[in-house]
């Protein structure tokens, strides 16, 4: 049994890629990568019909290692370039991976709007709280006070809570975990793909790397147990007390509703069309 | 790379890039004016014409943003796509909708974009993407005065140069500019065939004043153009190469979703579309991005020589330019003066031979153009034996137009 996944996960990949992979040891990237395909394995959906699309970053590097319809595109565009895709073959399932710069600083835009017209994208937003391919400069996901290259005295700008962006934005579905997380980040892949509607997981983790160091976080070891101690499930929230739930990454759905759908909007569009044209 | 794949990939069949060339098959929206005047001939508006050639081109998918002097454009197409069953979006930004339309593009669409400058210069990073990736898209960008917002309504051509080098990286271009209402039909589709053809971004650049502009078109002539599209593959999966190449550098291309399933990236990459740092395969990534249009320098440019048999002086000019210095040509003639026109049709790749062969013939050459002097470099490039003295300018950037008087008054100054 334990050896299944493993062996579904070496099924996804590509053999003609020339690995290794880009990724530093103890990135949680290729954690990330292993639940995404344990996710979309269990569902029932050929690999023909799946797109990865990802902009430019660490995390964006995850398409070329996948045996999917893949897609590298350019920093912060993904969803742009997704929604070009879905609305011309609204049958393929596109998954968007991408970084917290890339989706939500240069990338922004894209993220809100798609959000709002509820295009059913399931957008994976690997949240490492810095810029990694980049070495390490401020996001707007690096936490006020946090170091960065770029914030060599401590940030002084607050960040951005993604969740609540994308739920201020419209997503009709929206879940939070951490790469520690491993078969919470797999549930909340399929149940993404089988979302209709615009979907935004978020999840938080670790660059040992580059914000580990440069913050001290002792090491990947130290940050995955982090992640374990650091978190906890939307079902506990209410149950603690303030100053528990102070800092704490929150885990979970937070939000699920079946809302009309864009491409099925514009289905309808077209169809509406097409009986004018016949009573003209 | 497993050697038992590169064994089988060398069993590939050497497949011969045949382009399709189809008539148009959907009754177009050009067939349905037909039927609807009596008369054949229509007044029509240049972003009209842009807009239908790009249906009857077999377009099925716009992304956009408004923005003046294009915005028509997008507007019959959020008419007349949904009608065709095809997809109109309007994006939150430029960058947006270049990246979706190469996005729809790779999953098989025919898909185009319009705009004017500050969306151009947006679109620019997208573009180069197009170019590096050999995704077919269209770029139709009628250009106002510049720079930044300038003039929005006032005809300018100051993106002659934005529109091959503005991208950043070193690419070949393939760059279209019509002069008149019909000519934006025709190339419109030309554009799109193009860009099918060789896997690339093609531009259209269009005068504020012709996108705008009503003339009188007579349909019938305009249904006779061509539509292309792109060769797909008829090799299993296993042994398609995104990239592969024949001896003319045109390559099959699958969309997402037809069980290829191949990857895409805007890095350098090799024959797979894998990214890669090796020199060699660097290099030959650039060469084929380079040779697909040098190697075909006969199919992608286009001039109009008018009244050069016996000139002594040739203008040299595109666009609404050209209209201005063809009237000045039938003033010349009526005075005696052997004055001609060479006009492209393409300016990207720029026409070097006809130029060449200009400069040979003529005593002095005249290039106006509404900006301070971007043709003229291209010229002066190619003058070899005379001295760049025999090569005039004349510019306007004023917002206004060069009037065939204007060009007149300098042919007179040079005779
Ligand atoms: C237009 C543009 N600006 C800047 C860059 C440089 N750049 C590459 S990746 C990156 C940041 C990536 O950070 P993030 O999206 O958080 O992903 P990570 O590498 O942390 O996974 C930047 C700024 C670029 N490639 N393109
Ligand atoms: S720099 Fe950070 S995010 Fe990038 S691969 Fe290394 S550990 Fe992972």
């Amino acid at each position: 049994m334990a050896n299944i996944p493993q062996k579904v996960v070496h099924d996804y990949l590509r053999h003609d890629k020339k690995f290794p992979h880009v990724w530093c040891a103890g990135c949680s990237n290729g954690i990330v990568l292993g639940s995404i395909i344990r996710g979309v394995a269990s569902l029932d959906i050929h690999r023909d019909d799946i797109v990865m699309v990802s902009g430019i970053g660490c995390s964006s590097r995850m398409p070329v290692y996948v045996d999917f319809n893949t897609l590298h595109t350019l920093h912060g565009r993904a969803i742009a370039f997704a929604t070009g895709i879905k609305m011309h073959k609204p049958h393929l399932k596109v998954i968007v991976v991408t970084g917290d710069g890339d989706c939500t600083a240069i990338g922004g835009n894209h993220l809100i709007h798609a959000a709002r017209r509820n295009l059913d994208l399931t957008v994976i937003l690997i949240n490492n709280n810095i810029y990694g391919m980049t070495g390490g400069q401020a996001s707007p996901t690096t936490p006020h006070e946090a170091f960065a290259t770029t914030a060599p005295y401590g940030n002084i700008e607050p960040d951005f809570d993604i969740c609540q962006l994308a739920l201020g934005a419209g997503a009709t579905h929206v879940a939070r975990t951490t790469a520690f997380h491993t078969q919470e980040v797999q549930k909340m892949v399929s149940d993404a793909l089988t979302h209709p509607g615009f979907s935004l997981l978020e999840i938080v983790s670790a660059c040992p790397v580059i914000f580990g160091r440069l913050n001290k976080k002792g090491g990947p070891a130290q940050m995955m147990k982090d992640m374990r101690d650091n978190s906890i499930p939307l079902s506990a929230v209410d149950k603690l007390p303030p100053e528990k739930r102070e800092g704490k990454i929150i885990r979970g759905t937070l939000r699920k509703e079946i809302m009309p759908e864009y491409t099925e909007r514009y289905a309808d569009l077209v169809a509406r069309v097409a009986a004018m044209g016949e009573e003209a | 790379m497993p050697k038992a794949k590169l064994e089988s990939q060398k069993k590939a069949p050497k497949t011969k890039a045949k382009v399709a060339e189809v008539e148009v098959k959907v009754p177009g929206p050009l067939e349905e004016l037909e039927q609807k005047h009596e008369r054949k001939n229509v007044l029509m508006q240049g972003n009209e014409a842009v807009a239908y050639g790009a249906l009857d081109a077999g377009c099925n998918f716009f992304a956009g943003y408004p923005i003046t002097p294009s915005t028509e454009i997008a507007e019959i197409l959020a008419r007349e796509l949904p009608k065709r069953g095809g997809t109109f979006i309007q994006m939150e930004d430029e960058i947006a909708s270049i990246c979706a339309i190469a996005g729809a593009s790779l999953a098989g669409a025919k898909a185009l974009t319009a705009t004017s400058g500050p969306g151009f210069s947006l679109m620019q990073e997208g573009i180069g993407f197009a170019k590096i990736t050999e995704t077919p898209c269209v770029v139709v960008n009628v250009q106002r005065a510049g720079p930044s917002t300038g003039m929005p309504t006032s005809p300018s051509q100051g993106d002659i140069m934005q529109a091959r080098w503005g991208s950043h990286g070193d690419s070949p271009a393939i760059v279209l500019y019509p002069d008149s209402v019909k000519e934006s039909y025709e190339l419109t589709i030309r554009a799109i065939n193009l860009s099918e053809k060789y896997r690339t971004c093609v531009v259209l650049l269009l005068d504020e004043v012709i996108g705008h502009m009503r003339e009188s078109v007579l349909l019938p002539d305009l249904r006779k153009t061509r539509v292309i599209s792109r060769i797909k593959p008829n090799v299993p999966p296993h042994w398609y190469k995104h990239y592969d190449k024949d001896q003319k550098y045109l390559s099959p291309l699958a969309s997402y979703g037809e069980g290829y399933r191949f990857h895409v990236t805007s890095l350098t990459h090799d024959a797979l579309g894998f990214p890669t740092n090796k020199a060699a395969e660097a290099a030959e990534m650039m060469a084929r991005l380079r040779r697909k249009i040098t190697y075909n320098i006969r199919d992608l440019v286009q001039i109009e020589s008018h009244q050069m048999e016996d000139a002594k002086i040739a203008i040299f000019a595109a666009g609404i330019t050209a209209r201005s210095a063809k009237a000045a040509v039938a003033i010349a003639r009526s005075e005696g003066i052997k004055l001609g026109l060479l006009r492209p049709l393409t300016i990207w790749p720029f026409p070097d031979e006809a130029v060449r062969k200009m400069l040979q013939d003529v005593e002095a050459v005249i290039v106006p153009e509404l900006n301070q002097g971007q043709f003229i470099r291209e010229i002066k490039r190619l003058t070899r034996d005379k001295s760049e003295g025999n090569v005039v300018g004349l510019t306007k950037v004023n917002g206004q137009m060069l009037t065939p008087n204007d060009i007149l008054r300098k042919v007179k100054e040079v005779m």
